[in-house]
Parts: structure tokens; sequence; C-alpha cells
């Protein structure tokens, strides 16, 4: 059973991520992608970016260096082991380009209860240098309870 | 701006259908490029001993390719500004045969005054919905 008291927890910023173009194409050919704006620096400043641009899903990985925080936080008291993925949501002020220095804050946003179940909503926004908002990542899982 | 006139758009209009074949080697390259090592996601005998049937997809890979259709609709990875799903049923990848995702992308809504129409997408797998609620916004 998750702390229903870490509702509304807030969790520092991670260390900064840097987006390497290497890391972009690599994620991009896992998702199959073939759109030259992921792969191909060329395009991706034709059509007005600096670098490669990242895959719509790229920020997940920023946001689980946040989740990996929350779940090794006794206080949450999260099984990881229980841990299923409900849903996900990625909310984007511009796309994550390569060269960027990402850092993310996590809120906890609601803890609830459905039986023996937890579902934990976390709500994490990724800013690039001077505090610029990127993506917010809306993460909910659920957490099985014991039988 | 694209190369997508929005005045030309329907609501229901479908927007593409592609099939994407996931594997074994689909779910080892997706676990290295996200960081996401669980795993139920490419050993059965640890899938099995937390009660399932065998490895499954990373839910995140299935969010990841659906959206592909998306995205080769409008040209520009950096064009979805916001998508979200439910994760509602299981992708089980077998380890020979692999798996078969079989996405479609529909017009759900236009916003012509912002330029913006929302893509709903149906990810089903055996004929069977995997995602709920997939939606991606994307910006022409």
């Amino acid at each position: 059973m998750v702390n229903p008291n870490v509702q509304g927890k807030k969790y520092p910023a991670t260390n900064p991520y840097l987006v390497g173009r290497e890391k972009i194409r690599e994620f991009a050919h896992a998702v199959k992608s073939t759109n030259p704006i992921n792969l191909d620096v060329f395009a991706a400043q034709a059509a007005g970016y600096t670098d490669v641009v990242a895959p719509p899903t790229f920020a997940v990985v920023v946001q689980e260096r946040s989740l990996a925080t929350v779940l090794g936080d006794p206080e949450a008291d999260i099984d990881f082991s229980r841990v299923v993925h409900g849903d996900q949501r990625f909310i984007h002020a511009r796309p994550i380009v390569a060269g960027d220095e990402l850092v993310s804050v996590l809120e906890v946003a609601s803890v609830k209860t459905l039986g023996a179940h937890s579902m934990v909503t976390f709500e994490t926004k990724i800013f690039a240098e001077g505090d610029e908002l990127v993506c917010t990542a809306i993460s909910t899982l659920v957490v099985r309870g014991a039988e | 701006m694209t190369h997508i006139n929005i005045a030309s758009l329907e609501v229901g209009q479908i927007i593409g259908t592609e099939e994407f074949h996931l594997t074994r080697d689909s779910l080892v390259r997706y676990a290295g490029a996200s960081g996401d090592f669980n795993p139920i996601h490419y050993r059965d005998d640890f899938a099995q001993s937390v009660g399932l049937d065998g490895v499954l997809a990373h839910g995140m890979l299935t969010m990841g390719v659906a959206v592909q259709v998306a995205v080769n609709w409008v040209g520009d990875a950096g064009k979805v500004i916001d998508y979200g799903v439910r994760f509602t049923k299981p992708v089980f990848v077998d380890a020979q045969d692999g798996a078969v995702l079989v996405v479609t992308g529909k017009i759900g809504e236009i916003d012509a005054e912002n330029g913006e129409v929302r893509i709903d997408l149906t990810a089903a797998f055996n004929d069977t919905v995997v995602l709920g609620k997939a939606q991606a916004r994307v910006r022409l």
C-alpha cells in the first residue's frame, strides 16, 4: 500500500541530463521511427531545429530519473515489483532536441486507493537551461496489493 | 507549417495504418535505449515467476511505436505536442514469432484556429486493442 501522505510531495530537481544526438538516434530506432527529423541533422535543421529532435516519448528517459528517486523513497513505500504502468502522457511546450540539458522536478499529484490496489499519479516537469519548461510528463502507476 | 492543408481534413478520416513487427530483439533494443531493464521484458522465467504468461513488450515501447503513424503523416516528430495513452492490455512477444502491432490513426478533432488536430490511434495485437484513449495532438 502506497503511503497516501506523500500526495503533494515534491522531489528535488535531478542532476542535469545532457541529450545526446546518438542517444536520440538510438531511441528513435528503438521505437521504429524512420522520421528524418529524428535521425538526420540536416533534415532537422532544414525544418528549423538546431539539431535532431527526440521522438515524442523520449521524455520518459528523463522522467525515469525522477521516478527512481520516488521508488527509492522509504516514505512513499512503493513496491516496484508490484507496479504496473497505468497511463502516460507528455505535453510538450517545445520538442526536446540534441544538446538540451534537462532537469526534472517531480510532484506526487495524487494517491488513490482502490481496494487492495493503489494508483499513484506523478507530474514531472522537465526544464531546459534557464528554467525553460520543455515538457510535462504525467504518469500513473498501479501498485497491486499483496495477495 | 507542414504540407497538410487543415481545411481539407475531416473528422473520422483515416490518416494511415501501419504494421510493426516486435521481436525479442526489439524489446532488448528498447530496454537499452530507454534504460528500462525490468526483466519481465526479456526473461520468460522471470515473467512467469510474477504470474505472467511470458515476456511482454514495454508499454512505453508500444506507446512510442504507435505514435509513429501520426509522425509519418505529419512528417515531423517535433509537431506532436501532446500525446497520451492508457495501457489496457499486455502485448506478449513470442520468442520465435514476435508480435505484430497494427496501428491505425484517424482524425479525432480539428482545431483550425490554432492549426492543430487530434489524432486518435488504435493499436491492436491479435485483434485486441492494447492502448486506451491513445491521442496525439499535432500542430500543422
